[in-house]
């Protein structure tokens, strides 16, 4: 590609950008954060249910993100959790409720090219990216501690 | 004599007839504000099937059936078929010929195959080697959706530049002669890439494609924007429409007030949620069966350009960091008065 072109390209995608219509930057936010806080206020509820009953703190916590999980995965099935995404971004992805949503998506898209090539091969497309990477910094973060703090 | 006009363009002496149209879509585009206009309007997205894909077909050989009715004819009547859609291996198309048994050319030009097709199609009836050319196009949301993007159902945030992939399906049977609108030029345009490389945003990707091909049509054809009652572009979408309009105007050519884009026709922008509009192979397809011709029948426009755009890439292409190139072809109709 000549200079002229490289130009005649930048020029381009400047007005391109010029023309872009801003993201409601304001407004996501603070759905998100509503929306997310609300998730994390159910979770919080059903753990306070949970130690009520007389559940150990460890068992309740594990509960509680099962129950999270159920709820994410069943909002997902119904045909809702899309919806709770697109207006809440961020707010309902954080959460372990989104975390259910990113493996129930899949298993329910890829279902139709079967148990093995489908669901097996392509339940992690969206939450492997995070769990790879959840994973490679856990490591970074354990061998920083290991080689200066922990003597 | 030459039927070659200019640099890119060809023009019919005999220009072929639209015989017949047929549009089939889903249920958001039947609430648009077009949703009148469609032949069926379907009520939910997966139509009973046990795929996103094998509904894309069902669209597809519908409208195509509906096409071959409507103009009181049978598949065997058909010398070619000529389909094309979004899919991988354009599946669609291929498994409609396969009902449909009528030797086919299997298309792909993204969401520029509907003029692709008739331009195609044409040329093939005004070569004199066939006499009737069906052309069918189709996408569907959620097949679009799991190729290029994320699985269905989740839950994820679109961009304002995002478009929404029409589900529905539209065929065009051409002929030789009848009352129907005629095809009388086409300028088959070159692949273009300007460097941009966001797969949400690809009205700006498409927009100088069109540009282009509009500016070559006119050159080519020594027409001015104003010989047509409306120029419509296929799916340039609030971004790349108003950006195709400043391109051209650039180079000097004024658009009309009624240079419009079948992206921002099919949907209610402000009430359909759809961001900057619609998009695919579909888009372009049911509002020219549906409205377009519609409209040219009755006389309400007389002359018409359309100028369907493609982003002619992959998932595999973008993720490797290649910008998006992008092609337009234009088809002009006029019905004789």
């Amino acid at each position: 590609m000549n200079q002229s072109e490289q130009q005649r390209q930048r020029a381009y995608q400047r007005a391109a950008q010029a023309m872009q219509p801003r993201r409601p930057l304001f407004r996501n936010t603070v759905v998100a954060f509503l929306v997310g806080g609300l998730i994390c206020v159910v979770g919080q509820l059903f753990l306070w249910l949970l130690r009520s009953r007389g559940l150990p703190p460890k068992e309740a916590v594990a509960l509680t993100s099962g129950i999270m999980i159920f709820w994410g995965a069943l909002l997902t099935g119904l045909g809702a959790y899309d919806n709770l995404g697109r207006i809440a971004g961020m707010g309902a992805a954080l959460p372990i409720t989104g975390f259910a949503n990113s493996m129930t998506s899949p298993a329910m898209e890829y279902k139709r090219e079967g148990y093995v090539l489908g669901v097996g091969a392509r339940l992690f497309t969206v939450a492997g990216p995070v769990i790879v990477y959840g994973l490679v910094s856990a490591s970074a973060v354990v061998l920083i501690r290991w080689l200066f703090l922990a003597r | 004599m030459p039927k070659w006009l200019g640099q890119q363009t060809v023009t019919f002496y005999q220009p072929p007839v639209v015989l017949s149209t047929a549009s089939v879509v889903g249920p958001k585009e039947g609430e648009g504000p077009l949703g009148q206009y469609f032949d069926v309007v379907k009520g939910d997205r997966l139509l009973g099937q046990k795929s996103w894909e094998l509904a894309e077909k069902m669209l597809c050989e519908e409208a195509c059936d509906s096409a071959i009715k409507k103009a009181g004819l049978q598949p065997s009547d058909v010398d070619f078929f000529l389909a094309g859609d979004l899919l991988n291996q354009i599946i669609t198309a291929n498994f409609s010929a396969e009902t449909l048994g009528v030797p086919f050319l299997g298309l792909f030009g993204a969401c520029s195959t509907l003029a692709e097709g008739l331009a195609l199609g044409a040329m093939l009836i005004d070569g004199g080697f066939a006499s009737k050319v069906l052309v069918g196009c189709s996408s569907h949301h959620d097949t679009a959706e799991r190729q290029y993007r994320y699985p269905t159902e989740l839950g994820v945030q679109r961009p304002p530049t995002a478009q929404w992939t029409v589900t529905g399906a539209g065929a065009v049977l051409l002929g030789t002669s009848g009352p129907g609108p005629r095809i009388t030029h086409a300028t088959i345009g070159k692949v273009i890439s300007m460097g941009i490389k966001d797969p949400s945003d690809l009205g700006s990707a498409m927009a100088p494609a069109a540009a282009e091909t509009i500016w070559q049509h006119l050159q080519d054809a020594g027409r001015t924007p104003d010989y047509y009652d409306a120029i419509v572009t296929g799916d340039l979408g609030a971004v790349g429409h108003p950006l195709c309009r400043k391109l051209l105007s650039d180079r000097g050519v004024t658009m009309p007030e009624s240079f419009n884009d079948c992206g921002l026709m099919i949907y209610d922008r402000a009430k359909q949620r759809v961001d900057a509009g619609g998009s695919g192979c579909g888009c372009s397809a049911v509002v020219f069966t549906g409205y377009l011709v519609a409209r040219l029948i009755a006389r309400q426009l007389t002359r018409l350009l359309l100028v369907p755009t493609g982003a002619l890439f992959s998932p595999t292409s973008w993720q490797q960091g290649q910008a998006i190139p992008a092609v337009a072809h234009a088809v002009a109709l006029e019905i004789p008065s």
